[in-house]
């Protein structure tokens, strides 16, 4: 599983391991819908593009993932399946051209779960580590 | 050893953290003595703690008189669950973490003519909420907003509502601040706001949201009960809800907003959703303005909700409309402009309550007329299997807890060890085995909520009730639960 449901008493943590940080924004993006619908059970039948800019990767992926949940209601898709490419900007800065795919919540197919309603910036990490990148973060149901 | 591991005990149930390091002024802890060793483990653990929050909150600037953490304190993001601060209108900040996410998410309770015998087989009531209040992930709710209508929705609040059709004028004066908070500025909310609110309004949400029918099983409070018009063995119907995705949409435009300002006026906040701008500054304001205009989001949703309760009960009793009575409608994730005796002076301070509830005592102005000798009630949730409270404002907690009360039970277990613990089916099951129809559209949803999943109200509400800040007034037990 590149992700992983980490311990947290009020709400959902999740733990990411990835060869790139392109494949981490991806996987975290996995765990937090699966907390909603399980991603086996989603058809990626409609694209959304994503485009954004952020000053570090902690932004980069705390902005991503809220963008993701904003075009969840916008919308009115939950998503399965993402790409994602990312440039150098400025110094420190990145900057990302997503694409992610879902369909319409269909209550009869799809077991639901929680509803997310945002992302926290509490207890969120983001390393490179080895040959790769870890991240956590925090979910708000 | 930890600095936050100094908390001195003041009684039984309250204990102080003096002033240290960065701390402007003491926090406070009003809980029971495992509560208070519980909450020492977890700061000593070095990971989350809702002290170690606390003591944040107690070293921001303009905070005026203690840090207060309630009887049901957890970590929040930033500022603690069941945390109250106060701050100085002149030389305080407003800070997006103490008033939380989910702007002005709170209960309202209506009370209704029937007593439990008449509820008869609650399947068919049961069936019928679940199927009429929309609920859980996906649900989108009757009420279709234009974008200027949204508008008059941010600004008008539960009046709004009430003026296309939802509900009763009745309801206003019984829900917190006429149901209506002065100050909002839909120019200050952001489009995208406004267009992730516009199939949720009437909607409960999911998670630890529901709505519930509860039978008053003990009245503890007999001139208070009877002044709020709670009676043994009558029903009522409770509705936790909160702002949904516009509440959230604020919190999370105004956190970048206020980190930059923050950075600008030499503020250092010790985690990011602490970020905060002087009260008296204009991103202060705006952020107040958009604050407002999410309270209002959630006043109105209520609105709408009782108004489903409503059409629902008549249906299936035949119970007229204004028979069913809003006892209350109370936030508990705010910051309000409200005035205070502090030291002997009269101090207008913003008070920011996240997690807890406002608890005016007698007395008040704000306070509902009809109430007005008792206090208004706080509406407490506990979890699905057990019991709710409602308890009352005290003049001690006016003076010793900036008027504040508890608002629910907190959880114990984590939602994935709760998942793995419980079972969804087997969970309502040993609901309706009590008597307890439980219908939800996520049987995960509904292991996670398992009633094994969250601590003892009963422990809450009697640390509050010993530390003299709120009392009892009645216990409600559930009858029927829906769920997201």
């Amino acid at each position: 599983m590149p992700y992983e449901y980490l311990e947290h008493t009020a709400d959902v943590a999740i733990g990411v391991r990835a060869a790139s940080l392109e494949e981490m924004l991806c996987d975290a993006a996995r765990g937090l819908f699966s907390i909603m619908v399980p991603a086996e059970q989603l058809s990626p039948l409609r694209p959304v593009e994503i485009v954004l800019n952020a000053g570090s990767v902690e932004t980069l992926l705390v902005d991503w993932l809220a963008e993701l949940l904003a075009q969840k209601d916008l919308r009115r898709l939950f998503f399965c399946r993402f790409v994602v490419t990312l440039e150098p900007r400025g110094a420190d800065g990145l900057s990302l051209h997503g694409t992610a795919w879902g369909e319409p919540l269909d209550r009869r197919r799809h077991a639901v779960g929680a509803e997310v309603k945002g992302i926290s910036h509490a207890g969120l990490r983001v390393e490179h580590e080895g040959c790769g990148w870890v991240a956590r973060f925090v979910v708000d149901v | 050893m930890s600095d936050v591991m100094r908390l001195q005990r003041v009684s039984d149930v309250e204990w102080r953290l003096p002033p240290s390091g960065a701390m402007r002024g003491a926090a406070r802890v009003y809980c029971d003595e495992a509560m208070a060793e519980d909450l020492c483990r977890e700061a000593e653990s070095g990971g989350w703690s809702a002290l170690v929050q606390l003591r944040n909150v107690a070293s921001l600037p303009g905070i005026v008189g203690d840090a207060l953490a309630l009887p049901d304190v957890h970590p929040g993001y930033g500022f603690p669950i069941g945390g109250v601060g106060a701050f100085d209108l002149r030389d305080g900040v407003v800070v997006v973490g103490g008033v939380g996410f989910d702007i002005n998410c709170g209960v309202r309770m209506l009370a209704t003519p029937l007593g439990v015998e008449a509820l008869g087989s609650r399947e068919a009531l049961a069936d019928l909420l679940f199927e009429r209040v929309p609920a859980g992930l996906g649900s989108e709710g009757a009420v279709r907003l234009s974008v200027r209508e949204i508008d008059d929705l941010l600004r008008g609040g539960a009046r709004y509502a009430v003026a296309r059709g939802y509900g009763l004028a009745e309801d206003l004066a019984y829900i917190e601040d006429g149901g209506c908070l002065a100050g909002a500025d839909p120019s200050a909310v952001s489009e995208r706001a406004k267009q992730r609110q516009f199939r949720q309004v009437g909607t409960l949400g999911s998670g630890n949201h529901y709505l519930e029918v509860q039978v008053v099983e003990e009245v503890f409070d007999a001139q208070a009960a009877r002044i709020y018009g709670l009676e043994r063995g009558s029903v009522v119907v409770s509705i936790h809800s909160g702002s949904r995705a516009l509440g959230h949409q604020i919190g999370q435009d105004y956190l970048k907003v206020m980190e930059s300002a923050g950075r600008r006026y030499g503020m250092s906040p010790e985690e990011k959703e602490l970020a905060c701008a002087p009260v008296d500054s204009d991103e202060g304001r705006r952020y107040l303005e958009a604050v407002a205009c999410g309270g209002n989001c959630a006043f109105a949703n209520r609105q709408v909700l009782a108004h489903l309760v409503r059409e629902a009960l008549a249906a299936r009793f035949g119970v007229p409309r204004a028979a069913v009575r809003t006892v209350y409608d109370i936030g508990h994730n705010n910051a309000k402009r409200e005035w205070h005796e502090v030291d002997g002076e009269r101090r207008e301070l913003l008070v920011h309550r996240k997690g807890a509830t406002r608890a005016f005592g007698p007395g008040r102005d704000e306070v509902p007329e009809p109430y007005r000798a008792v206090g208004h009630p706080i509406l407490v949730g506990g979890t699905m299997g057990t019991a709710s409270y409602v308890l009352r404002g005290t003049p001690l907690g006016m003076a010793k807890a900036f008027a504040s009360g508890v608002h629910g039970a907190g959880r114990s277990l984590s939602r994935k060890k709760a998942a793995k613990r419980f079972w969804g089916e087997d969970v309502a099951s040993s609901m309706k085995a009590q008597g307890i129809e439980l219908r939800a559209h996520s049987l995960r949803g509904i292991a996670e909520e398992a009633p094994g999943a969250y601590k003892d109200v009963e422990r809450v509400v009697s640390a509050a009730e010993r530390a003299g800040i709120n009392r009892r007034v009645a216990r409600l037990r559930p009858a029927i639960v829906i769920k997201g």
